[in-house]
Formats: C-alpha cells, sequence, structure tokens
C-alpha cells in the first residue's frame, strides 16, 4: 500500500509535466488540425532557456531561490514564446492551404532542425542541474518504506494546477479565447465574423510555447538533468495523452496526461522499467484504434 | 496603395524596419541558447559568452533579410527572377543575360581566388554555381533545339547504363593502368547509395503512391535485418534463402502492424507508425536473449555466387579458384554491388508494374480523395493494407541487404532519424516519382558524404569545426524549405498515371489542409 501510494504521487508529478505539453499539441490540433510535430522539442528548448536562465542568474548573484526561479520562469516562458511564433512563422503559415501532409513534414523537419540546433548550441553531452528545491514531507511509514512526498512535486503539482485554471479562464472569458475557440469550429466562418485567424493561430502556438517551457523548467528541476534530446520521447508521450484524452480538449489534455503518467510509473515500478516506454506507446495506439475520440473528445465529422 | 506604387523611400524604410525586428527576433532566439555556452567544470555547469558568435548571427540575419527586402521581395526586377527563369520556357531578356553574366563572372573570380590561395572550398562553391547555371543554360538551349526528343527516358536510360557499367569499367581501368584510385571507397559509398535508393522506392509506394505517410519504416528495414542475422547465426541458412524469407516477414509485420491502425487518419497514422517503429528498436535493444540487445548480432555471412564463397581461405571450390583469377577483396564488394543494384532495380520494375494494375490505380486514387475513393467502392483498408505491406517487403529485403553488408546489426542503426531521412530522400524527390527519388538519394547520400570531409570548411571556421555535426541540422532545413518552396518535390512531381481528360490540376492542389 505505501508503495502504491508513493508510485501513485510520484505518477501524477510525472503526469502534471506531461499534461503541460499535452495542451500545446491539443490546442494546436484543434485549431488547424494539424500535429505539431516540433511541439516536443520547443519543450526542450524551453527547459535548456531555463537551464542557461539560471546559471546566468546564479552568475550575477541572484541567489534567492525564489526571486530566481520567478524569474527564470518569466524569461523561459517569452523567449520558448518566440520560439513557437518562429516555428509557426517559418514552417506552418507559408503551408496553410496546402496538402495535409505537407505541414506534417515541415514539422519533422523542424523537430530535426531544433534538436540538432541545440546540440550544435550547447553540446551532446548531458547537463546536470543541482539540486534547487531539496526537502519533503514523510506521509507515514510502513514496515521500513516511508512514503514521502518531496517539496518539488508538490511545486510541481501546484504550479501545473495554477496555471491550467488560469488557462481554463483564459480559453473562456477571454476575447483571445473565444476567437480561438472560433476558429476551432469553422476557420472561414471566424474569418467572415472578423476573427484574424492568422493572428489567433500564432497567438496559439505561442500559448502552447509558453506552457511548454512552463513543463521544461519543472522537467529540469524534478529530474535535474537534460539533454537535447528529452523532447522527442516526451514529446510522444504528451501527444498520446493529448490523443488519450480527446484530440482538441483541454482539461482532456490534462486528464490524458495524469493517465499516461500514471500508467508508465505504475508499469515502471511493478513491470519492468526497460519496456515502460513500449507501454506508452502501446497505450497510444490502442487508444487511436478503440476510442478515436478519446476520453473527452467530440466525435469528428468527415466532410467532403 | 500596392506594394508597387510605394516610392523608393517608403520601400526602403518599411525593408528596414522589417530587417530590424526580424534581427531583434534572431536576438530574443539565440540570446541564450547561442549566446551562452553550458560548460562543464569542476563545480558543476558554468556558462560561457559567446558575445561574437550572437552578434555575428544577428547583422548576419538583420542584411540577409534586408537584402532580400530590397532585391528579391520588393523589387521590381527580382534578382532570383532569371535563375527561376532557367527552369521555364520564359524568353530571357536583356537584364537576365546581364545578371547572368556579372553571377558568372563572380563565380569564377571565387574560383580563381580559390585555386590561387588553395582553399578547396571556394573552388566548390563557385563550381557548383557555375555548374547550376552552365546546366540551366544547356537545358534550356537543348530544350529549343530539339523540343520533342524524350529526355526523361534518355537520361533514365543513361543512368541505368552508368549503373550497370560502373563498376566493371572503373575495376578493368584500374587493374590495367594501377592508377591507385580509391576503388573501395567508391564501391563502398555506392552500394550505401544504392541502398537508400531502395529503400526510397520501397517507401515511395506506401507515401508517394498510396499517400500513407509512414514514420516507422525503418522498423520494416530492421524486421528483414534481423531476420537475416538471426536465421543464419542460429541456423546456419544463407543470403540467398534468407532474403525471401526476410521479405516476407517484413511483409508480415507490415500486415500485423498495419491491420489495427490503417483505418486511421493521415496524421494519426503517421503517429502511430513512428510508435511502432520505437517499439520495434526498444525490443531488439532490451530482448537480449535473442537479438542481443545493445550488442547486436554479429557473424553475419556474406551472400555467395552461385553457392561460390569470396574467400582466400575458405576449403572447398571459392570464386577465384573456379574462375582462374587471383584473389581480390574488391570482387565481393562488385558482387555486393550488383546485388543492391538488382534489388534496387527490381523494386522500381514492380512499383512500375504494380502502378498499371487495379490495386495500384486504387493507390493513387486514394492518394488523391479517399473519400471519393470510397465512395467508389474501392475497399481502402484492403488497398492500405497492400500498399502498406509491399512498402514493408521492399524494406525487409533491403534490410537484409544491409545485414549481410555490415556483418553485424544493432538497434542503433535503426532510430527515428533513419525513417526521417529516407523520408526525407521520398519528399525531395517529389513524392510518387521513382527517377525524383533516386537522384534525391544520390544527392542527398552523396552531399552527406561530401559534408563528412571537406577540410577546406575547416580552413573558414577553424580546426575545431565538425562539418559533420551539421549534416542533419541542413537536412532539416532542406527538409522545410523544400516543402515551403516546392511541395510537390524539388526533383519532380508525379501526376496521377491516368486522368479522364487534360490533366489541369489535381484535386490534391485544390484540397484544403485539414479535410482531406
Amino acid at each position: 500500500m505505501a508503495y502504491f501510494l508513493q508510485q501513485l504521487i510520484n505518477g501524477v508529478t510525472l503526469g502534471s509535466i506531461y499534461g503541460l505539453i499535452a495542451i500545446g499539441y491539443t490546442m494546436v490540433y484543434g485549431i488547424i488540425g494539424m500535429i505539431n510535430f516540433a511541439h516536443g522539442d520547443i519543450f526542450m528548448v524551453g527547459a535548456f532557456i531555463a537551464l542557461i536562465a539560471f546559471l546566468a542568474l546564479t552568475a550575477i548573484g541572484v541567489t534567492a531561490v525564489p526571486l530566481a526561479l520567478l524569474l527564470v520562469l518569466i524569461i523561459a516562458i517569452g523567449l520558448t514564446a518566440i520560439w513557437g511564433w518562429t516555428v509557426e512563422r517559418v514552417a506552418y503559415r507559408p503551408l496553410r492551404g496546402s496538402f495535409r501532409l505537407a505541414p506534417l513534414i515541415t514539422a519533422i523537419g523542424m523537430s530535426i532542425v531544433l534538436q540538432n540546433f541545440i546540440q550544435i548550441a550547447q553540446g551532446a553531452r548531458v547537463k546536470p542541474l543541482q539540486p534547487v528545491i531539496t526537502g519533503g514531507y514523510e506521509l507515514f511509514q510502513q514496515g521500513s518504506f516511508t512514503v514521502i512526498v518531496s517539496n518539488i512535486q508538490i511545486l510541481i503539482v501546484a504550479t501545473t494546477f495554477l496555471v491550467m485554471g488560469a488557462f481554463w479562464l483564459m480559453i473562456n472569458r477571454t476575447a483571445l479565447g473565444r476567437s480561438q475557440r472560433a476558429c476551432e469550429q469553422d476557420r472561414l466562418m471566424a474569418a467572415l465574423s472578423g476573427v484574424d485567424v492568422d493572428r489567433t493561430i500564432s497567438l496559439t502556438f505561442v500559448l502552447g510555447a509558453g506552457l511548454a517551457a512552463v513543463a521544461g523548467l519543472l522537467y529540469l528541476l524534478y529530474y535535474g538533468v537534460i539533454d537535447f534530446f528529452i523532447g522527442f520521447i516526451v514529446g510522444i508521450k504528451a501527444f498520446t495523452a493529448a490523443v488519450f484524452g480527446g484530440i482538441g480538449s483541454i482539461p482532456g489534455a490534462m486528464l490524458g496526461g495524469l493517465v499516461i503518467g500514471l500508467i508508465e510509473t505504475f508499469w515502471s515500478a511493478y513491470f519492468t522499467i526497460e519496456y515502460k516506454d513500449v507501454a506508452a506507446f502501446s497505450m497510444l495506439a490502442i487508444v487511436l484504434i478503440f476510442f478515436p475520440t478519446g476520453l473527452l473528445g467530440r466525435p469528428e465529422v468527415e466532410k467532403v | 496603395m500596392t506594394e508597387t506604387d510605394k516610392t523608393r523611400d517608403q520601400k526602403l524604410v518599411s525593408a528596414l524596419s522589417d530587417s530590424l525586428l526580424a534581427a531583434i527576433i534572431a536576438f530574443a532566439l539565440f540570446s541564450l541558447v547561442l549566446g551562452l555556452r553550458t560548460v562543464d567544470s569542476a563545480t558543476g555547469l558554468t556558462l560561457l559568452p559567446r558575445p561574437g558568435l550572437l552578434a555575428t548571427v544577428v547583422v548576419i540575419v538583420f542584411f540577409g533579410r534586408l537584402a532580400l527586402n530590397l532585391f528579391v521581395w520588393q523589387a521590381h526586377y527580382p534578382l532570383t527572377a532569371p535563375f527561376a527563369k532557367l527552369f521555364t520556357s520564359e524568353p530571357f531578356d536583356k537584364r537576365d543575360l546581364m545578371t547572368f553574366s556579372v553571377t558568372l563572372a563572380l563565380a569564377a573570380t571565387v574560383v580563381v581566388t580559390g585555386f590561387v590561395l588553395g582553399a578547396a572550398i571556394y573552388g566548390l562553391l563557385g563550381t557548383v554555381v557555375l555548374l547550376f547555371i552552365g546546366l540551366g543554360l544547356l537545358r534550356r538551349v537543348v530544350l529549343e533545339r530539339f523540343p520533342s526528343l524524350p529526355y526523361a527516358q534518355i537520361f533514365i536510360a543513361g543512368g541505368i547504363a552508368f549503373a550497370l557499367f560502373f563498376p566493371i569499367v572503373t575495376y578493368t581501368i584500374e587493374s590495367a593502368f594501377r592508377l591507385g584510385l580509391p576503388l573501395r571507397y567508391w564501391f563502398d559509398l555506392s552500394i550505401l547509395i544504392l541502398t537508400y535508393v531502395m529503400l526510397g522506392w520501397g517507401l515511395n509506394i506506401v507515401v508517394g503512391l498510396a499517400g500513407l505517410l509512414d514514420l516507422g519504416y525503418v522498423a520494416f528495414y530492421a524486421v528483414g535485418a534481423y531476420t537475416f542475422a538471426l536465421l543464419a547465426t542460429h541456423f546456419g541458412l544463407g543470403f540467398w534463402i534468407c532474403l525471401p524469407i526476410a521479405g516476407a516477414a517484413a511483409a508480415l509485420w507490415g500486415i500485423i502492424l498495419g491491420f489495427p491502425v490503417l483505418r486511421l487518419r493521415g496524421d494519426y497514422l503517421a503517429i502511430v507508425t513512428l510508435a511502432f517503429g520505437e517499439i520495434v528498436r526498444i525490443v531488439l535493444l532490451n530482448w537480449t536473449d535473442v537479438t542481443g540487445g545493445p550488442n547486436g548480432v554479429a557473424g553475419i555471412p556474406k551472400p555467395t555466387f552461385f553457392g561460390l564463397p569470396f574467400s582466400p581461405f575458405a576449403e572447398g571450390m571459392t570464386f577465384s579458384k573456379f574462375f582462374g583469377v587471383p584473389y581480390d577483396g574488391l570482387h565481393a564488394l562488385i558482387f555486393l554491388y550488383y546485388v543492391i543494384l538488382v534489388l534496387a532495380l527490381l523494386t522500381n520494375l514492380v512499383t512500375l508494374r504494380l502502378r498499371r494494375l487495379p490495386v495500384g490505380r486504387a493507390w493513387e486514387a486514394m492518394r488523391e480523395d479517399e473519400i471519393a475513393c470510397r465512395s467508389l467502392g474501392i475497399n481502402t483498408t484492403v488497398t492500405k493494407l497492400s500498399a502498406f505491406a509491399t512498402g514493408a517487403m521492399f524494406g525487409g529485403l533491403a534490410g537484409c541487404f544491409f545485414a549481410t553488408r555490415q556483418g553485424f546489426v544493432s538497434p542503433e542503426s535503426f532510430t527515428f532519424i533513419e525513417s526521417a531521412i529516407i523520408l526525407a530522400i521520398v519528399v525531395l524527390g517529389g513524392m510518387g516519382s521513382q527517377l525524383g527519388v533516386a537522384i534525391a538519394a544520390v544527392v542527398m547520400v552523396g552531399g552527406f558524404e561530401a559534408l563528412r570531409h571537406t577540410a577546406g570548411l575547416q580552413a573558414i571556421f577553424g580546426s575545431d569545426f565538425d562539418p559533420s555535426l551539421y549534416r542533419m541540422l541542413l537536412f532539416g532545413i532542406a527538409m522545410v524549405g523544400i516543402m515551403v518552396w516546392r511541395p510537390r518535390g524539388l526533383v519532380s512531381y508525379r501526376a496521377p498515371t491516368i486522368t479522364l481528360q487534360d490533366a489541369d490540376t489535381i484535386s490534391g492542389d485544390l484540397v484544403r489542409q485539414g479535410r482531406g
């Protein structure tokens, strides 16, 4: 029971990070119907920006951890959002109206570009960071096994739910959220009613990248080590989460993230850690085949 | 007021502000990730500032964007226009000829400078420009003189003849005159290129003809390679017996993996095939008892020439003893070359034949419009599955050949990047075009190889510059660039084999992205 509870805590933490990234996939899919394959790498770039910003702040003498983390969060969100905007502007916008596989192919190209750019600019070695947030609470003890919830886990889950809540309000209550939902339903009609479609799509990428940057920072703080390749696997899992929750649905992405995080953690804990990625990928295939609309998604009507 | 009505000053101001904005964005993008380098040190990571590099990049972005704004995007006479004209049949005017002569003169100067300084890279760059314009002009001149020659056929026949005679001729010349040609390297490289040609043609069936984006093609390549590797090391079976088995095993896996996922729509299918590709790789990596895990399988035998092995020591009859020639390691290599050449041409032949059969027609119809296809009573599941299995089979055959050529297989050879390279070859060649895919494979694999050892680049960028690091970067940029500028492929584009009347536009060009 204690072991199970510990894995549950770990799984929810991991799932929160996946959920944040999954929102980026689900929003973009909802609005322009494409898989933003480079989103996982945007997350990776976000993690690198957070790492470098943190080191730079330490170097110039900002050592108070809460202040430093707040500044890192702002810098990472800002700069990663510009990356997201640039990727959309360079690789996707020119192809709007092209055949449907075209943007998917540029997305793969963009993913390769981002990975290799970071590899060249920052080196292929893994980048370690000393633990910034330490300590935790011992919940209870059973035999020799102690269930611990660490401060960083609390921070991750709390941040995720805070960001999610703010985001949900934004989608449902602001003008931007309204035009986003309009574009999602019918882009042409939205344009005819005065919504600036290109701007809305750009902002969608900017927001998605911002959330990916938050996820990148949390990932960096949780694992304490990143490299240029983390975006690939994490990206596919987050995409699985988005599909699982029902692509296009934002609460679904969060739910899917939690489910995928839990599946992965429990699989590693009770079966074999080597095959944890296989479990996540098989989950993707099973979900797509048996529940193509996901948990909270709407059935899609194919139109000619 | 339209773009053309703007005055000179307005143009300059808008170009400047646009370039300034681009430079600011570039600064924001690169400030942290390029301007500061993380370095390992005794106390953990530290930062190494690189202001010079950052400034260079920002300045390049500013002036590059300014030049594009002034001379291409906003100009009455874009500087790129005459070069684009090379590939159409529009007549040249005086200005075009001026541009060409200036460019040619510049390129020639660069070549001469490079020759004088002894820096090969200048010569290479200049020669590429000279060749580009020269070939373009030649093409125009020849086309105007002889407008009705079957150029594509001549080109294909020439290419096949070259591929057929290249090793024999070079080997004969080498053994007659002892010029010291790097034959082993040439043959190795051409075998590599032909392997990619074959993989490209195999994937072309799935992506180009049937329009199914398969991001896990390398899984079938791996299945073929491991089938042969395991059969050979455990049961002592030879290459020729295992070749069809490997093809069949890959096709079977294509059906097994394809059956559940082929009901999915295009981009879902892409992601699921990607996931399957990764699953296959992870299983190969971790199923140590059977696959040897990360150590792979070694000691895979080479193919025999109708039962005659290529070996200086083997007991009994060998190739060199049978023909009464002295043993030469190159014989085996030349044989491997012909094996892969025949396999590749077989792939091509089967594709060309299949395209004329009902199933091939159904593939193309499905690529153009799946809903129309279903409305006409074509069973799209069976059609997709057949394309998937056929493509997988050729992947498996290529994998079997890969295993025998390397003599060693490990999961490292079957990463997602490999799938992406094959996909890029198909995309850059023009999806569905056989000739385009072959040319793209030659250009890309050859280009990669050229990047691997260009000492000239190091002369420019310093001795710690490793050009092979930039291969994948260039590759990704090429994938994005070509999709943006020529979405139907750089080399050529294959229209549907049959159309009812004149093929003006095909539906694929009209279908809006997102619903198709």
